[in-house]
């Protein structure tokens, strides 16, 4: 009687719930999702090529670049990466003082995915209350190293420079109100009815997609694998620390949200342990002006708030890498979409990439 | 006839609709005014504070921005269905005020009797039904014209979402004209005089299927979902400017205001003062004289808190004499102001207040909640809404059965 066809539906790159440049081909039957196709490189720079040409200490601002929003990840990702291959010994304070970054880096940073997750989902007010306390960790960073956003924060074998005076009684100060900001988020969100309508069951991931295309982060975990670089391979003194790795159950986008509200939990323990544990001592150890690693090849991973971000170097000779590879995690995480996607409503969607947490400039490198 | 007559039964009204429609948008303008103000300190944010003195030429300065600015159309669309569209959207939502009764006394200039409504009739609960079903037009209308697959969307959704939420809309509104026995808007307040209490408590479940319902009709948050910003960017408007789009968003802010009066002269005795036959509180019936002295009372302790910077303290202090001074003013006749205590001015007084706090219900709401998903919003109107409206009107029939 009635002819019905299948809609084709662009959404992007320019979309407020694509988180950037991300750009969706969508195949609609009615509001209901048939099939997702990511289209990314909008956002591309060629950074791992720009990498061929550049020491190893210019790399360092390009790594800023790739997840903007947690770059002190990739600093310290990097930074690893080569000390790994000249075999570097960095000294703990340094280390320590890389962690409290690193943590408070992955609390700034799920700090944006809860904001805009909500915002995405009709609840603004959470994006203000959020953005809040995401304001007071930057000017930390700032007060650390002049940046609030592309930090270049550390030095290949330590640090540039020791944390200011009274940094570190700034940093006790925020990690001391930061659990009842908390519970004002979860106050709004986790008990909510239309909230909990709009996440539970939504965008499933199951255990075996998960690990078979190679999913990691919260987005792994929430699917009930339990596995984090910080743990399985420790970097950085994380073995000196005690803390929870939580894990969700059904691999839903609820369960995300879960995951990654306990890991600005867990994070905040991390960086009390470490700022009362501050060993003293130098924050660099003894590199040589002109860096330059015997050859070699070195992968190197390291926990980033959005998975296991890792780095691929291969030195022939001279000061700059021969080959540079990056392990984006939101390039990986971003696969799963569709296999999340398949079979549910629109509105959905925006729910699933809000949960996966990608940053384009990391997708796209 | 005679020329007194032809004033009261031609030139009044038309004053009376003039007056509505000219006060309307200022009133609209400024609520926008208010919901953002309000969000704004939700979210921890001091909201427009740059035109005027904390903002409040802001309405004025966006209102000059929409008339000046580009009205595109774009090029694939119905021309014609397209610049229909939101005429047909504003006109039904204006229609509605026609018979909201603001309050019972009429008022009396140059000799003349001026109701504070423009008519009432015996089926004013029907028209407005009927009347606010025809929005539904502009809103197709205008995500068809489009010719925008998002819109097309925005308005389908739309339109699937209205015409659902019609049904419990209809049904939570039989319980209280059961009650009064009436659909005239002036009857039932009179009904609710007559009985003494506010049919909030006899109704409490068709209140509740109402003002759900409503929230959903009118669009808002949590049930925004044909302008889901996020998802469709905003829906059936997406491809609208300038005076275009004002007169959409006219239209979502009027239907606000008439969805808040409803509320209030269904469940919430409309302009009767709370416990509206109870003498020991007579006083509340010049309620305004109680109530400017205390809002200013507290404005101005507000005002020297900012100055010395200390807490709110002087708020309240500055509040509490306020409403001291106006309990004196309403309870005897000091100072010879019995003068200003004219009924319909109460009347519309106690009514503006209720119409506020709903009106402030909306935003409170978006500052609050998430946004509904489509399927949700549907399984939440046919699967409760419907039901429960349907048992309020068998409870309300067997509550008549019973007590006579």
């Amino acid at each position: 009687m009635f002819r019905t066809e299948e809609m084709d539906i662009n959404m992007g790159p320019q979309h407020p719930s694509t988180h950037g440049v991300l750009r969706l081909k969508l195949t609609l039957e009615g509001e209901e999702v048939v099939d997702v196709r990511p289209v990314i490189g909008y956002l591309h720079r060629g950074v791992e090529k720009l990498s061929e040409h550049r020491t190893y200490p210019m790399i360092e601002p390009l790594t800023d670049r790739l997840d903007y929003v947690a770059a002190i990840s990739e600093n310290l990702g990097y930074c690893g990466a080569v000390e790994k291959l000249m075999g570097l010994h960095v000294p703990p304070r340094a280390q320590y003082i890389r962690v409290v970054l690193a943590e408070l880096q992955r609390i700034a940073s799920h700090l944006l995915w809860l904001g805009t997750h909500a915002l995405d989902l009709g609840a603004m007010t959470v994006f203000f209350y959020t953005f809040r306390e995401r304001e007071m960790i930057l000017d930390l960073f700032e007060a650390f190293c002049g940046a609030r956003l592309t930090y270049n924060s550390m030095r290949i074998g330590g640090l540039y420079e020791d944390v200011p005076q009274g940094w570190t009684d700034r940093v006790r100060h925020f990690i001391g109100i930061f659990p009842s900001r908390e519970k004002e988020y979860e106050d709004l969100l986790t008990v909510n009815r239309i909230w909990l309508g709009r996440t539970r069951g939504v965008g499933v991931l199951k255990p075996e997609d998960a690990v078979g295309l190679g999913v990691s982060g919260p987005t792994l975990r929430a699917s009930g694998v339990d596995y984090d670089v910080r743990r399985a391979q420790p970097y950085s003194s994380y073995d000196q620390f005690e803390f929870d790795v939580p894990v969700g159950k059904n691999g839903d986008t609820y369960d995300r949200y879960i995951v990654r509200m306990e890991e600005m939990r867990q994070s905040c323990r991390i960086i009390r342990q470490a700022l009362d544990r501050l060993p003293e001592g130098d924050v660099r150890a003894k590199v040589p002006k002109y860096i330059k690693p015997p050859a070699g090849e070195v992968y190197h991973v390291v926990e980033s708030p959005r998975g296991e971000q890792g780095f691929y170097i291969v030195h022939k000779s001279g000061e700059m890498p021969y080959r540079m590879r990056f392990r984006a995690p939101s390039f990986v995480n971003l696969q799963a979409l569709p296999v999340m996607c398949r079979g549910r409503l629109i509105a959905d969607i925006v729910a699933v990439i809000g949960s996966i947490d990608i940053v384009l400039g990391d997708v796209d490198r | 006839m005679d020329r007194q007559a032809l004033i009261q039964t031609l030139v009044i009204p038309a004053a009376q609709i003039l007056a509505v429609v000219l006060v309307l948008p200022l009133v609209i303008a400024y609520l926008q005014l208010v919901e953002r103000k309000v969000l704004g300190f939700m979210q921890v944010r001091l909201a427009p504070r740059r035109v005027g003195w904390h903002g409040l030429l802001q309405p004025i300065a966006d209102a000059v921005k929409l008339l000046i600015k580009e009205d595109t159309v774009p090029e694939k669309s119905d021309r014609f269905l397209f610049t229909l569209a939101p005429v047909v959207t504003v006109i039904p939502a204006l229609a509605s005020l026609a018979v909201i009764p603001f309050a019972a006394e009429p008022f009396h200039v140059f000799g003349y009797e001026v109701n504070p409504f423009i008519t009432d009739i015996n089926v004013a609960l029907l028209y407005l039904l009927a009347i606010s079903s025809l929005g539904i037009y502009g809103v197709i209308l205008g995500g068809w014209a489009s010719n925008s697959k998002y819109s097309l969307l925005g308005a389908l959704r739309s339109s699937a979402q209205m015409i659902s939420y019609e049904v419990p809309l209809g049904f939570a509104i039989i319980g209280v004209m059961m009650l009064a026995g009436s659909a005239s808007m002036v009857e039932i307040v009179n009904a609710q005089k007559a009985a003494g209490v506010w049919y909030v408590l006899p109704q409490i479940l068709g209140f509740f299927c109402y003002f759900i319902a409503a929230v959903a009709e009118t669009n808002r948050v949590p049930f925004d979902l044909p302008e889901a910003e996020a998802e469709l960017v905003a829906g059936f408007h997406t491809e609208y400017s300038g005076m275009k789009f004002a007169l959409f968003f006219l239209a979502e802010y009027t239907n606000m205001i008439v969805v808040s009066s409803i509320v209030t002269i269904l469940f919430f005795g409309g302009w009767l003062r709370p416990f509206p036959n109870a003498a020991a509180l007579a006083f509340l019936e010049n309620g305004w004289l109680l109530f400017v002295p205390l809002v200013a009372g507290g404005f101005l302790g507000w005002l020297a808190d900012q100055k010395l910077g200390g807490g709110l303290r002087l708020m309240f202090a500055g509040g509490i004499a306020g409403a001291a001074l106006g309990f004196l003013i309403a309870r005897s006749d000091v100072l010879g102001l019995a003068g200003l205590q004219v009924p319909a001015v109460s009347g519309v007084f106690w009514f503006s207040l209720k119409v506020s706090f709903f009106l402030f219900m909306y935003i409170w709401f978006r500052g609050t909640y998430p946004r509904y998903r489509y399927d949700q919003l549907m399984a939440l109107g046919w699967k409760w809404l419907i039901p429960l409206s349907i048992l309020n009107v068998i409870g309300t029939g067997l509550m008549i059965l019973i007590t006579g």
